[in-house]
């Protein structure tokens, strides 16, 4: 019914590389990094890349029950996260491993949810980075909760550059539908949070296309609630990293919230569960290849003079990663259930405990009739 | 005919639609992809976008204007994803869709259908086995039903459809894909009645959803040990259909409550309560109950020593006959 929406394709983009590797300006944004530091986010593309094929084939092995691709998203991630201090604090989809790439999980943490040994992987605060959430939105509220909290302590606008900080909430095109996005966005304008909204419109949520979520450009929505919006090419590294950069200074600046639209491409299945091809063109997907946010950076190294030596070690060094990521998948121990009882409370109930006692002694049980 | 629950479900559905034009699908999925378990499939190509709509991404949504389509006479049925993604609709199925008949003096009919697959066991990662139904069950103005096999799903997803009542079908994933026999001629049983699956005589055990097939496996592996196990599948939770419990729990003198869900306060407490009141002389042991533990769900490979299983049931079944 909804499919067309023409709208969307007008609203212009920030652009700052081309996808054949041409760097562009734009008036208000620029990448103030040198080479080195597009290598940095070269290798950031290259490892994250990496975990997602390493994560697709241990799935498809039967080592993960599940995984969510985050191929061809991987700009829109590295370049938003890289831009974040590490003092500043995220929260990240299920979809989001370039996210956690960025700031310094050891990606096997990321496996155990999907391989079902785990229902996390980190403690949020060694990362400044909160558990992936999986309810759709959910977590653009908590960001706006975590910014106002910021405000309170007085963390932002103080001019210290070693105090200031801002939030990011990262979510879907779909998720854009949620009524807790709305209301977040709505908190974040009114409360002025140092939040940062980072929408990856990777253009799919499932089979639906993103027309089917909203009338206008995501991007539009900003003007509504009362905040700044923008629309920045999520293949693009470089402008990801600008935009957001300069999203998250406004917000510890105590100038309030920003929303992003990151205009990105799903390149894989939503999950190794579902199968695109009931629902979009192989040649749609082509044609965003040919946008692929990697090749662009290595096109762009290429011709600034990054020795063979940097891709050589840089594709070793990924291939270690797949080593480890599969050892480590392989290793994880398995979950206890008798344990999971010591983490449903803090101060634990009569029942709680009754239930971990007649567990405990019920496997003992089974076990003692099996060995017997 | 034998045939999948999903494909029972589908053709349930395409009748009800086939029958009244007032009967609309909505939900995330449901359209060209024909839902992500393919319950829908081929529905929006046969009935088109206007019956059978992919909804945005909002639950609270979808429950809400099927609120609004129901006030303009239509007929929704609506598919909330999994278990876990029905919450951002709870206020809507809780505050409007349960109390707008009764609000409104019975001048206001919710005839809506809400699609839960629900349950545990097929190794997903988390909010995709959670068993919410008791939540339903116990908000006065919503009848609540769980199909365990495809001959129930085809029929009582029609006669949920034919409600004039809003009713939550809670549909077993884990045996979404298993076949069974399907009759589409005979008359099918009434909905609000629950029934007894296998006849036995040494204990009752009561079971709904994916657990019906657990216990009538549970009563076959317990014939070794010269039990006979009576199974009933209670299909209607609220309203409970307890006569032909208390029948039987009057015959066989032990009572085993079955269910995914958390222990304390779960429907299992309901069905034991009225055990006790209407069967106290018969009873020989206090009611059993094997359930879920009061825990959130926990991670898939920790799932088979959570969901009641057969050891656990049977288990259960003699620590009633040793009281
Ligand atoms: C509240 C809720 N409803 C439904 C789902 C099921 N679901 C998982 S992902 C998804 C699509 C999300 O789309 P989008 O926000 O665009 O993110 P993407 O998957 O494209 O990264 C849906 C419907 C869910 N996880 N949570
Ligand atoms: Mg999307």
């Amino acid at each position: 019914m909804n499919q067309v929406n023409p709208a969307a394709h007008e609203v212009p983009f920030v652009q700052l590389l081309t996808p054949d590797g041409q760097r562009v300006t734009d008036a208000e944004h620029s990448f103030d990094g040198d080479r080195a530091a597009i290598e940095g986010l070269y290798r950031d593309l290259v490892m994250t890349r990496r975990v997602d094929v390493e994560a697709f084939a241990l799935q498809r092995h039967g080592e993960l029950g599940l995984w969510p691709p985050a191929l061809g998203q991987e700009a829109a991630q590295v370049g938003s996260a890289r831009a974040l201090k590490a003092h500043d604090y995220a929260f990240p989809t299920y979809r989001d491993h370039g996210v956690a790439w960025a700031r310094g999980v050891d990606p096997s943490l990321l496996l155990g949810v999907y391989r079902g040994t785990d229902l996390g992987g980190w403690d949020p605060a060694d990362h400044q980075l909160a558990l992936p959430n999986i309810i759709i939105g959910a977590q653009t509220l908590h960001a706006t909760g975590y910014a106002m909290g910021l405000t309170l302590e007085g963390l932002v606008g103080t001019g210290d550059s070693e105090r200031d900080s801002a939030v990011i909430a990262y979510f879907g095109d779909g998720a854009t539908s949620e009524g807790d996005v709305s209301e977040a966005l709505d908190w974040a304008a009114v409360h002025q949070a140092p939040v940062v909204f980072f929408c990856e419109n990777n253009h799919y949520a499932i089979s639906l296309p993103a027309a089917n979520q909203s009338h206008v450009p995501i991007v539009q929505r900003a003007a509504g609630f009362g905040l700044p919006g923008v629309r920045v090419d999520g293949n693009d590294v470089l402008a990801c990293h600008a935009v957001t950069q300069r999203a998250l200074q406004r917000a510890r600046d105590g100038q309030g919230p920003t929303l992003i639209e990151a205009v990105t491409y799903r390149m894989g299945a939503h999950t190794t569960s579902d199968d695109p091809s009931r629902y979009r063109e192989a040649a749609e997907v082509a044609e965003w290849k040919a946008k692929d946010p990697i090749d662009r950076v290595r096109l762009l190294l290429e011709a600034e003079g990054t020795t063979p030596e940097f891709f050589a070690d840089l594709s070793a060094e990924a291939d270690a990663l797949g080593v480890h990521l599969r050892q480590a998948c392989q290793n994880m121990p398995e979950p206890d259930l008798a344990e999971l009882f010591d983490h449903v409370f803090v101060e634990s109930t009569v029942e709680n405990q009754q239930q971990q006692a007649e567990y405990v002694a019920w496997r003992a049980s089974i076990e003692g009739s099996v060995s017997a | 005919m034998r045939m999948t629950m999903v494909k029972a479900l589908n053709s349930g559905l395409r009748i009800a639609m086939e029958n009244d034009p007032k009967v609309l699908l909505m939900g995330e999925d449901v359209g060209r992809l024909g839902g992500v378990f393919r319950v829908t499939e081929g529905l929006q190509k046969d009935f088109g976008e206007g019956r059978v709509m992919d909804s945005p991404l909002a639950e609270s949504a979808i429950v809400g204007t099927a609120v609004g389509l129901a006030f303009r006479g239509f007929r929704p049925v609506v598919e909330i994803q999994f278990d876990g993604f029905v919450y951002p609709a709870y206020d809507q199925i809780v505050s409007q869709v349960a109390k707008l008949h009764f609000r409104s003096r019975g001048r206001v009919r919710m005839p809506m259908v809400i699609r839960i697959p629900f349950g545990g066991g097929i190794g997903a990662v988390e909010h995709h086995s959670e068993s919410p139904e008791g939540q339903f069950a116990l908000t006065a103005g919503l009848k609540v039903v769980s199909c365990a096999d495809p001959h129930d799903a085809h029929w009582m997803i029609q006669q949920a459809i034919a409600s004039d009542d809003p009713v939550v079908f809670m549909e077993p994933k884990r045996r979404y894909w298993e076949t069974g026999e399907v009759d589409t001629e005979t008359a099918p049983a009434p909905l609000w009645e629950s029934r007894v699956v296998r006849p036995g005589r040494d204990a009752t055990v009561i079971a709904y959803g994916a657990m019906v097939k657990t216990c009538l496996d549970s009563a076959r592996a317990a014939e070794d040990d010269g039990l006979d196990l009576e199974v009933i599948d209670l299909r209607t939770l609220s309203p409970l259909d307890l006569g032909p419990v208390v029948e039987s729990v009057r015959r066989t003198g032990h009572a085993i409550v079955v269910h995914e869900a958390a222990r304390t306060l779960g429907l299992g407490a309901e069905i034991a309560a009225r055990i006790t009141e209407e069967c106290f002389y018969s009873l020989e042991s206090p009611v059993q109950r094997v359930t879920g533990y009061d825990m959130p769900y926990p991670p898939s490979r920790a799932e088979h020593e959570f969901l009641p299983g057969l050891d656990r049931i049977l288990d259960a079944v003699d620590r009633a006959r040793a009281y």
